[in-house]
C-alpha cells in the first residue's frame, strides 16, 4: 500500500476535517468561474451531515473535494490531520480507496460485474487477497440484504437493490468517512427510505457520514445540515 | 503479491474482452493475419532458397561445368552461310584441363542430346548422356540397380545403356528394366543398371518442424537421361547434327562435346581453377562457343537472391502486422472512451493511474498474444498447403517464429501504451459524469 506521509489518525469527537478558506474555481474562456468561496468547514469523527442547497451551488463540487477526487485551487484541507493539496496522485487515490467510502446518486455500479465482483473493486486496489475478499464482499452483501443475488449483474437489479450494492461496496475497506450524493435521487420513496435506514444504522454504528440531499427527511434525520448557496455556505444548523 | 495481481488482472482483461466477443475477434484478425502472413512468406522465402540451394549443390560445389554454346551468328558470312559449323568444346580442351591446371581431380566430358527411346510400344523422349565410367563420382547420382558404364564398355563400344528412374517411370512401369532392350534412333541398347538422382546434401541447419512437401521431384524436372559409354556415342551417332534454321533452310553442326565437368580437390581451389579454364579455353576457342558455370558461384548468388527477398517478404509482412496494431489502437481508443464512466468508478474506488494502465494495456496484451497464438498456428497451415497445392518447398524456422511473435508483441505494447495512457489520465471526476 501507498506509504502516505502521515499515518491518518483519529479519535472521537476530534475533527475528522477541517477546510479553511477553501476555494474552487475553473477557467471558462478567459473569465473565472467561482464555484466553492471561502469554504470553512469542520466536521468532527461520527458526525452525521446533511449538505442542502440549489442546483450549481456546488454541493458535488465540495463533496468530491473531501472525498480527494478533487483539490482546492486556495485554501486548506486537512483530513485527518493531512494536509490534502501536499498529495501526489497516487497518494489521493490511496487515501480513496482506503478511507472513503462513495455512495453516487446514479449507484455507479460496472455493468459487466456481477454484485459479489462490484463489493471487490475497491479491496482489489487495496491488495486484499482474493479469498479474504470474497468472504468480506460475500457478508456486506448479506447485510445489505443482497445474499441471495451475489451472482447477479446491475442490469438484473431495481434501483434500490443496486444503491444497497453500492453501499456494500462503499463499506468494503472499512473507511472513516461515507460520502453520498444524493443517494436516493434515483429512487422511488419506499426504496429510498430502505437506503435511509441503513445510512441511519450505519451512523449508529459510529461512521461519519455526509449526504447531499434535496429530501427534507433526510436532512431531518441528520445531526447538522449546511446550505450551500452559489458556492457559499449560507447558513449551518444542528438539529 | 505481483503474481497474485497478474492472475487476476488476466482474469479481468479475459473477462471484458469476452464480453465484447465479437469486437476482440475482430481486432485479433489483423494480428493473426499479420503473424501469419510474416511466418507464411518467411517459410516460402526459406523453402524456396533451400530448394535452389540444394539443386545448385547438385551440381556439385567443387566442379566447374564448362558448356558448350553455340556461338553468335558471323556477321561477315551472311550471303553465303557457312554449310557446315564446327565449334564447341573438344577432346583437346579435355586433355588440356587433364594437363595444364593443377588441383583437378576428376574430368568428365560428356555429349548430350534429345532422342526418342522405345520399348515396346512405348515412347518418350529422352535426353542421352554419352559419359565416362567415373560420371557418378561428381555428381549426386547413386547406382540403384545394376551397374554403371564400366571401362570395359567405353573400350569395346559397347551398346548398353544406364537408364534414371525417370525413365525406368515412363518407359518399363512395372518391367524389370534391366537386361531389356531399347530402342534409341535405330539401334538397341541393353539396359544394365539404373541410376538415381538423389541428394544428401543437408544445405542448411536450422531447420525447424515440418519439411512441409519436400518435393522429391526437386531437379528432375527435365526429361530422363540414358547414359551410353562416350565411345559408343561417338561410333554410333557421330558428331554431326542436321539444324533446320529459321530463314536459310537447314545446316549441319559439329560438336564434339557439349560439356566437360572439371572437379577440384578443395573448395576452396575453385575460383582460381576457374580463372585458369577461363584463360585456357579463351586462348584456344576464339569464338565464343562455351560458358563455364560455377555452382558455387551460384550459390553465393542465390543466398544474396534470398536475402534479398526475406527482407522484402518480411517488410510487407511486418507492413501487415503494423496495420494490424493501428486497428488494435483504434479499438481500445473506442474501448477507452465507451468505459469512460468504469474508469472513474475504479479511480474513485482507489485505482491509482498506474493500475488503469496496467488494466487496459493488459487487455490490449492479452489481444495481440492471443492473435500471435493463432498467428503462429495458421502461419504453420498456411505454408503446408502452399506446398500442397503448388510443389514448392516451404520451410517453417523457428526464428521466423520468435520473430512474428516477437513483432505482435512489441506492436501490441507500442500500440496499446497510448489508450491506456489516456484512460489513466483521465479525470475522475469528468470521468463519472460520463454518460
Ligand atoms: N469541470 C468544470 N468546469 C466548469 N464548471 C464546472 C465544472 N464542474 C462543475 N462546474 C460548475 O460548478 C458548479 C457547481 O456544480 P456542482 O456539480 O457542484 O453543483 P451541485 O450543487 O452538485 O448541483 P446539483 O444539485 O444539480 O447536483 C456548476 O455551475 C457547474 O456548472
Ligand atoms: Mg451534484
Amino acid at each position: 500500500m501507498q506509504k502516505l506521509p502521515k499515518a491518518i489518525e483519529f479519535k472521537d469527537g476530534s475533527p475528522i476535517l477541517d477546510m479553511k478558506q477553501v476555494c474552487k474555481s475553473y477557467q471558462l474562456g478567459g473569465s473565472e468561474l467561482k464555484v466553492l468561496r471561502d469554504i470553512d468547514l469542520t466536521i468532527k469523527h461520527g458526525e452525521y451531515t446533511a449538505i442542502m442547497g440549489p442546483s450549481g451551488s456546488g454541493k458535488s463540487t465540495l463533496l468530491n473535494m473531501i472525498g480527494c477526487l478533487d483539490r482546492p485551487t486556495n485554501g486548506n484541507y486537512l483530513l485527518g490531520g493531512q494536509e490534502v493539496s501536499s498529495l501526489d496522485d497516487d497518494q489521493l487515490s490511496t487515501i480513496r480507496g482506503a478511507y472513503i467510502g462513495f455512495i453516487f446518486q446514479s449507484f455507479n455500479l460496472i455493468d459487466q460485474l456481477n454484485v459479489i465482483e462490484n463489493i471487490e473493486i475497491p479491496m482489489y486496489y487495496q491488495g486484499v487477497s482474493e479469498q479474504e475478499s470474497f468472504k468480506r464482499a460475500r457478508e456486506l452483501a448479506v447485510m445489505v440484504g443482497l445474499g441471495e443475488r451475489l451472482e447477479h449483474k446491475p442490469s438484473e437489479l431495481s434501483g434500490g437493490q443496486q444503491q444497497r450494492v453500492a453501499i456494500a461496496r462503499a463499506l468494503v475497506n472499512d473507511p472513516l468517512i461515507i460520502l453520498a450524493d444524493e443517494p436516493t435521487g434515483n429512487l422511488d420513496s419506499a426504496s429510498g427510505n430502505e437506503i435511509l435506514k441503513i445510512l441511519l444504522d450505519l451512523h449508529k454504528q459510529g461512521k461519519t457520514l455526509i449526504v447531499i440531499t434535496h429530501d427534507d427527511d433526510i436532512a431531518k434525520s441528520a445531526e447538522r445540515v449546511i446550505r450551500l448557496f452559489d458556492g457559499y455556505i449560507q447558513k449551518q444548523e444542528y438539529n | 503479491m505481483f503474481l497474485f495481481r497478474l492472475k487476476r488482472t488476466i482474469r479481468l482483461g479475459i473477462k471484458s474482452l469476452w464480453m465484447h466477443r465479437l469486437r476482440s475477434m475482430l481486432t485479433v484478425l489483423g494480428i493473426i493475419f499479420g503473424v501469419s502472413s510474416v511466418i507464411a512468406m518467411l517459410a516460402i522465402g526459406e523453402g524456396a532458397s533451400q530448394d535452389a540451394q540444394e539443386k545448385i549443390a547438385r551440381l556439385g560445389s567443387r566442379n566447374i561445368i564448362i558448356k558448350t554454346t553455340k556461338p553468335p551468328e558471323d556477321q561477315s558470312a551472311t550471303g553465303q552461310r557457312q554449310m557446315m559449323k564446327e565449334y564447341g568444346l573438344t577432346y583437346a580442351d579435355a586433355e588440356r584441363f587433364q594437363d595444364g591446371i593443377p588441383n583437378v581431380r576428376i574430368i568428365v566430358p560428356s555429349r548430350r542430346f534429345s532422342q526418342e527411346a522405345q520399348y515396346r510400344n512405348r515412347r518418350a523422349s529422352i535426353e542421352i548422356v554419352g559419359t565416362v565410367p567415373w560420371h557418378p563420382d561428381i555428381s549426386a547420382m547413386k547406382v540403384k540397380f545394376g551397374r554403371f558404364i564400366v571401362s570395359n564398355d567405353m573400350q569395346y563400344k559397347e551398346g548398353i545403356c544406364v537408364v534414371d528412374e525417370r525413365v525406368v517411370k515412363e518407359l518399363f512401369r512395372f518391367d524389370e528394366p534391366i537386361g531389356q532392350n531399347i530402342k534409341l534412333a535405330g539401334d538397341y541398347y541393353r539396359v544394365v543398371g539404373v541410376v538415381t538422382e538423389q541428394s544428401n546434401t543437408n544445405t542448411s541447419g536450422n531447420n525447424f518442424g515440418n519439411q512441409s512437401g519436400e518435393a522429391p521431384k526437386a531437379g528432375g524436372a527435365k526429361t530422363g537421361c540414358v547414359y551410353i559409354p562416350i565411345t559408343t556415342v561417338k561410333g554410333r551417332f557421330g558428331e554431326m547434327s542436321l539444324q533446320v534454321s529459321s530463314g536459310a533452310g537447314a545446316s549441319i553442326e559439329r560438336v564434339e562435346l557439349q560439356e566437360i565437368i572439371v572437379q577440384v580437390q578443395q573448395v576452396e581451389e575453385v575460383m582460381p581453377t576457374r580463372q585458369n579454364v577461363q584463360t585456357m579455353m579463351t586462348r584456344f576457342h576464339k569464338k565464343n562457343d562455351f560458358e563455364i558455370i560455377v555452382p558455387l558461384e551460384l550459390m553465393k548468388q542465390a543466398k544474396e537472391i534470398q536475402r534479398i527477398f526475406t527482407i522484402v517478404l518480411g517488410s510487407i509482412a511486418a507492413i501487415s502486422l503494423i496495420v494490424g496494431g493501428i486497428g488494435i489502437m483504434n479499438i481500445m481508443l473506442a474501448t477507452v472512451s465507451e468505459r469512460t464512466r468504469e474508469i472513474g468508478i475504479r479511480r474513485a474506488l482507489g485505482a491509482k493511474k498506474r493500475d488503469i494502465v496496467v488494466q487496459f494495456l493488459s487487455e490490449t496484451l492479452l489481444l495481440t498474444f492471443i492473435g500471435g497464438i493463432c498467428g503462429i498456428a495458421l502461419g504453420m497451415v498456411i505454408p503446408y498447403f502452399v506446398s500442397q497445392f503448388s510443389q514448392m518447398k516451404t520451410v517453417i524456422t523457428l526464428s521466423s517464429l520468435i520473430l512474428a511473435f516477437g513483432i505482435s508483441a512489441i506492436v501490441g505494447i507500442t500500440f496499446g501504451l497510448y489508450p491506456a495512457y489516456r484512460a489513466a489520465n483521465m479525470d475522475p471526476i469528468e470521468s463519472l459524469r460520463h454518460e
